[in-house]
């Protein structure tokens, strides 16, 4: 399902206000080209709760949201988020599930920029003598023969 | 028409896979059909950055949104929990998350014990030798001991205790609560030519490492070596009777769409607690206008779903994340009868790691604990790896009125009426449900977590589909005898979820593949006189 060129528009400045970017955190926000051409092309199963999204925006914001001012913006997305919390959910899985395995993000929130296969990763083994109390409590289930 | 063959397995999941390797050595001609395909460890998410998108795309638990080939619609509207399977060879084991419990001595006493629903014909003891060869075939990691159960093997060393698994075991032991190493589907060390689990932390989207212990890569490459035939991408619609009662095959159609016969001797389902009573009810004739082996009229009804209570917690410090399987520990403080909580029966609790970020993110907004716009990067901060929670499975008693029936107007892709679930979650269980919200935030207070979240009933959590053509020895008050067998159609046998009598409280895999080889058992002593 493709999106128009007002829905792309208004989908970015979505996607912006939802996770902007941070300077001090050297993160782009969801608008950054790189991050928004994944978000269009990975739209796949929520296209059309996306669709039904922007529409119920743009019935919020009563105008063009990329024309808006942040303080207007911000009104029409929580008012959107607050009428319609099942889109804004689609929403915002839709944005983050790009946003989050950006290069640039993944370090900046301390993850290894890979795939999980095949390297995995290392948990610590623990102590099951932890378990010792339990032990000592001795058997719980019931006789049933 | 197709060659006749002596035995003809529906589905090529848990228990298809289990039976038909058992079966095997019988050197009788055998076939599966199965609908879906082999599922290649490179297509699992796990391989590529995308991982947590495409658990809500292709490898989505829910067939209605995941849409793949093989998948069949399910019209779960006038249900509060939506069905999750996988529809492929492996089957749900392909996105289960390798949780491995028994069922407990208990749970086959149900009525006996605490007055409520039915016995079981059989009893744990009986089972208990299938669940050993069980453990055997499939790898069970975990660790020896555990008092809430009988003594029993496990395989191997259990999954890491991880510094979540150190974190909630310290709390339930202030608690005075039991908890436990939770068993396995998961070899901790290399088993059987399967390399140990890496904690790759995706277990419920495939284990691209091949660790996990899926029918693909346990029981079918045994029984195809043994000459068992698995022909994929054939969905069956309809079981076919003659003049005696007697099944005579299945009509399915194949990978082009053309509607082809294949004659059997015997018929085996293995479709699961939806599909079975599917094609059963789709089966209705002349003979049978009720639907097949459904003269007791409770094919598809006393549908056992397992309600889950889902509960959250966030700490100060840091935790495993989504690294290492979902589940490490489990706890059965309330498994039994305690009548002063206001209910019977039971439920247990197995404790969950952290979330990836994607999770951590989408869950966070959707939970109200992350905003949009400028405080959402020190929120996400907060909240990411720094997470653990737990999941409460909650027995269901049988209702007749929970049930599948054929949907009149929704069909799957080749035309075949699609399931239609009518449930709610009954009074007990909801008792149970609210119980284990109140001691799961208790835990996790006690464990010093913060921004606690609560979902009751988890929607998106029908993993465990039972009830519907139940065991017993009363064909008015069941579907199938104490062996499998229909009491109905004396070459027709059901072994999969579909015949629990009663659901207990945890994941069901391991006890469904213990049926299914004690039927098969059954089957094989019996082969002599088999329809007497």
């Amino acid at each position: 399902m493709a999106l128009s060129e007002t829905e792309m528009a208004m989908l970015r400045s979505a996607a912006g206000y939802i996770i902007p970017a941070n300077a001090a955190m050297s993160v782009p926000g969801a608008d950054d080209p790189a991050i928004f051409a994944d978000i269009v092309a990975s739209i796949g199963r929520y296209g059309a709760d996306i669709h039904e999204a922007l529409r119920r925006i743009e019935a919020a914001a009563g105008g063009v949201l990329a024309t808006m001012s942040d303080a207007e913006r911000g009104d029409a997305m929580t008012r959107f988020r607050r009428e319609q919390p099942a889109l804004a959910v689609s929403l915002g899985a839709v944005v983050a599930r790009c946003y989050y395995r950006d290069d640039r993000v993944m370090r900046a929130i301390g993850m290894e920029v890979r795939a999980p296969y095949p390297q995995g990763f290392e948990l610590e083994q623990g102590d099951w003598s932890l378990l010792d109390p339990v032990r000592k409590r001795g058997r719980m289930y019931r006789d049933a023969g | 028409m197709n060659e006749p063959v002596d035995v003809l397995i529906i589905g090529a999941g848990a228990s298809g896979a289990a039976f038909a390797w058992s079966i095997a050595e019988t050197k009788m001609r055998i076939l599966c059909l199965e609908q879906g395909d082999w599922t290649k460890p490179s297509d699992f998410p796990s391989n590529g950055r995308d991982w947590e998108a495409r658990a809500s795309e292709d490898f989505a638990i829910n067939p209605n949104r995941r849409q793949n080939p093989a998948d069949y619609p399910i019209n779960d509207d006038d249900s509060p929990i939506k069905v999750a399977n996988f529809n492929g060879v492996g089957g749900g084991t392909i996105l289960y998350a390798g949780h491995y419990p028994r069922l407990h001595p208990s749970d086959f006493r149900v009525h006996s014990l605490d007055g409520v629903a039915d016995d079981w014909p059989i009893d744990y003891a009986t089972l208990e030798p299938f669940y050993a060869l069980n453990d055997k075939m499939t790898g069970v990691s975990g660790l020896a001991g555990d008092p809430a159960y009988p003594p029993k093997d496990v395989q191997m060393a259990p999954l890491p205790m991880g510094k979540t698994g150190r974190k909630i075991g310290t709390a339930m032991n202030e608690l005075g609560w039991h908890w436990w190493p939770c068993d396995a589907a998961i070899p901790t060390s290399d088993y059987n030519g399967r390399a140990r689990c890496i904690n790759l932390g995706h277990c419920g989207g495939g284990c691209a490492q091949g660790a996990k212990a899926t029918t693909d890569i346990t029981y079918w490459p045994e029984a195809l070596r043994a000459r068992v035939e698995l022909r994929t991408k054939c969905r069956v619609s309809r079981i076919e009777t003659d003049a005696d009662g007697m099944a005579t095959g299945a009509w399915y159609f194949d990978g082009n769409g053309e509607e082809v016969f294949q004659p059997a001797s015997i018929v085996v389902m293995a479709c699961n607690g939806i599909g079975t009573p599917r094609i059963l009810l789709n089966s209705a004739s002349e003979r049978f206008p009720n639907g097949l082996a459904n003269s007791s009229d409770l094919v598809g009804r006393n549908l056992m779903l397992h309600p889950y209570a889902q509960i959250r917690g966030h700490f100060d410090e840091k935790l495993d994340g989504a690294k290492g399987p979902l589940i490490g520990t489990w706890s059965m403080q309330f498994y039994e009868t305690d009548r002063e909580r206001g209910f019977v029966r039971g439920y247990c609790y197995q404790f969950s790691r952290g979330l990836g970020p994607v999770a951590t993110a989408t869950n966070g907004m959707a939970d109200g604990l992350i905003p949009w716009g400028a405080g959402h990067h020190e929120a996400f901060g907060r909240l990411f790896e720094h997470s653990a929670g737990m999941a409460a499975i909650c027995e269901d008693l049988p209702e007749e009125i929970n049930r599948v029936t054929l949907d009149p107007h929704l069909k799957d892709s080749n035309g075949i009426p699609a399931p239609k679930l009518t449930y709610r979650v009954g009074e007990n269980t909801q008792r149970m449900l609210d119980h284990s919200i109140a001691r799961g935030v208790e835990i996790m207070k006690t464990a010093g977590a913060h921004d606690i979240t609560t979902k009751s009933p988890l929607s998106y959590a029908g993993w465990h589909l039972m009830g519907t053509a139940r065991m017993g020895i009363d064909p008015r008050k069941s579907v199938v005898n104490e062996w499998g067998r229909s009491h109905d159609v004396k070459n027709l046998f059901i072994i999969d979820g579909s015949v629990f009598v009663t659901s207990g409280g945890v994941n069901p895999t391991s006890t469904i593949q213990a049926l299914a080889l004690y039927i098969a058992d059954q089957f094989k002593t019996r082969i002599y006189d088999l329809f007497d």
